[in-house]
């Protein structure tokens, strides 16, 4: 299978490769997929007076995942939690040119910033 | 060095220059019909045709009478299994084959199965990937009419116990047969030691033409006798009709006699290769786990999971090497391997694996250079797993609660 210049791109130079202390104030983790179907994704967002001022990733899973978790950390750097809320898969699908087969990767990346969101606003909320 | 580096010599091989300058000149000037019976043009293919199916018998240690030329490997499984169902229906239509076969075999059964013309037992294989003879005996019924199980795996290159399986089959009554494709021409293999009736391989994994193969028929002891499935003209013996592709069939015979005279010194040192390569990603890499058999394999086989890293993404860090993964990703079902997991192999780590298949021409240079690569590459992606940061944490992954998908 032929990999779009994008998808490469953020493969052989990852953005926001790495890790947040979880428990550190104003981080937020999304951890989705599972080992079993070959892909897992860890994304996390650093969040200050409701903008996310730094985003990490790390993922275990195919090029397209990577990539499209990589993309995922970019797109959410400056953004608010409102809009950050709006980024959709199939944003991600058009900017990496993702293949029918490949979509799923797009689904994991959104589930993934929808999972760090709801769990930075779970410790907001509890603090 | 020149790149890409083909390590995938088990999906096919390069072809040998000699054999294609033995091809040469049958396509222009040597054009004739194998089956024209009344001039010189059809003599001489005739004779080019017979010289390929002695050099080809020679290696298999059968008659050249029991050789008959199909379109590759996959045609011949077709044609043992369907071939025999059809003619010995009388007789039963129980069919045992392994879990590992190739899905030239199990694609057939399942179809077969489908129409509701066969049962079919599917043997399961032991953590190394061997089928176990006695399970073979076990299984056979008086309906029993064919048992087939592969001589070497094109996943794991493990090689199965054959010969005993033959015995069994040869005590019972029951035919053998045996896809030999990625062993022919690699490893030794005498079909009459061996107790196989029906055996199926093909000239493109073995430096030969793409578009040829065989399969062996027994002729005495037992005779067997199969149904055509492509009729028109009686060619072979009536089992299988359709010109003969000269060209194609010199280049197997071709093929077939430069593994005769080179496989020990040449299995000797692509095992060499093979340890070199095992060796240094092992000993480097930790957490790397050998699937298949340690010793009882293809000599150019390799196959290693890389725990944390997945195989797709493995494979597009070393775009400059040619190989093969075991992922879901690579495949178009989305299921990992289902030769690994026969084994045993969890869906995890057969989503982590990459096959390296060595052929007679990769150099010691180009398998110093796959090394270096495969332990920088794994290196760098588990880096960016997050499974291989939890499990640095202590964390047990077996214990997570994962949202699959």
């Amino acid at each position: 299978m032929a990999y779009s210049d994008k998808v490469v791109d953020h493969f052989n130079n990852p953005r926001n490769m790495g890790s947040f202390k979880k428990e550190e104030d104003g981080v937020g983790t999304g951890m989705v997929g599972a080992p079993e179907c070959g892909d897992v994704m860890k994304l996390q967002i650093k969040v200050q007076n409701d903008t996310i001022v730094d985003a990490k990733f790390k993922t275990f899973g195919c090029g397209s995942a990577i990539a499209s978790s990589s993309l995922a950390t970019e797109w959410l750097k400056g953004k608010t939690l409102e809009e950050a809320q709006k980024i959709k898969n199939t944003d991600i699908v058009q900017e990496l040119n993702l293949p029918p087969v490949k979509i799923h990767c797009s689904v994991l990346a959104e589930d993934a910033i929808k999972a760090a969101l709801a769990d930075y606003q779970k410790k907001a909320e509890n603090k | 060095m020149k790149f890409p580096i083909f390590l995938d010599n088990h999906s096919t091989t390069p072809m040998d220059p000699r054999v294609l300058e033995a091809m040469l000149p049958y396509f222009v000037e040597k054009f004739g019909n194998a089956a024209s019976r009344n001039h010189a043009f059809g003599w001489e293919a005739e004779e080019a045709v017979e010289t390929a199916r002695k050099q080809i018998a020679r290696l298999i240690k059968a008659d050249p009478k029991e050789i008959v030329f199909t379109s590759g490997a996959t045609e011949s499984d077709n044609l043992a299994l369907k071939g025999v169902l059809e003619m010995y229906k009388e007789k039963g239509n129980h069919i045992i084959t392994s879990a590992t076969e190739h899905r030239a075999v199990l694609d057939t059964t399942k179809s077969l199965e489908a129409k509701g013309l066969t049962t079919v037992t599917y043997l399961p294989v032991d953590k190394q990937g061997m089928v176990n003879p006695q399970d073979v005996r076990n299984a056979i019924t008086d309906k029993t009419i064919l048992i087939s199980v592969m001589l070497a795996n094109n996943e794991i290159g493990t090689l199965n116990p054959v010969q005993e399986i033959g015995k069994i089959a040869k005590e019972k009554g029951v035919l053998f047969h045996c896809d030999a494709t990625q062993g022919v021409g690699k490893i030794p293999v005498d079909v009459q030691a061996m107790g196989i009736d029906l055996m199926s391989f093909s000239a493109h994994k073995i430096y030969g033409p793409k578009g040829v193969g065989a399969l062996y028929v027994r002729k005495k002891n037992p005779r067997v006798r199969i149904a055509a499935q492509i009729d028109g003209g009686g060619h072979e013996r009536g089992m299988r009709s359709g010109t003969l592709p000269v060209p194609l069939i010199v280049g197997f015979g071709k093929a077939c006699e430069i593994c005769e005279q080179e496989m020990a010194a040449e299995s000797a040192h692509l095992s060499k290769m093979r340890d070199r390569l095992q060796a240094g990603i092992m000993a480097a890499l930790e957490e790397s786990y050998l699937n298949g058999h340690p010793t009882h394999r293809l000599p150019g086989n390799l196959n290693i999971s890389f725990a944390y890293v997945e195989g797709e993404s493995l494979l597009m860090g070393m775009k400059e090497i040619a190989l093969s993964s075991g992922s879901a990703c690579t495949s178009a079902t989305l299921e990992p391997s289902y030769v690994l997991r026969a084994l045993g192999v969890g869906t995890e780590l057969a989503h982590s694996s990459i096959r390296f298949g060595l052929g007679r021409f990769n150099t010691e240079e180009e398998i110093d250079y796959t090394i270096k690569k495969v332990i920088e590459i794994v290196t760098k992606l588990r880096e960016m797993s997050p499974l291989y940061e939890m499990a640095k944490e202590g964390v047990d992954l077996k214990s997570v609660q994962w949202a699959a998908h």
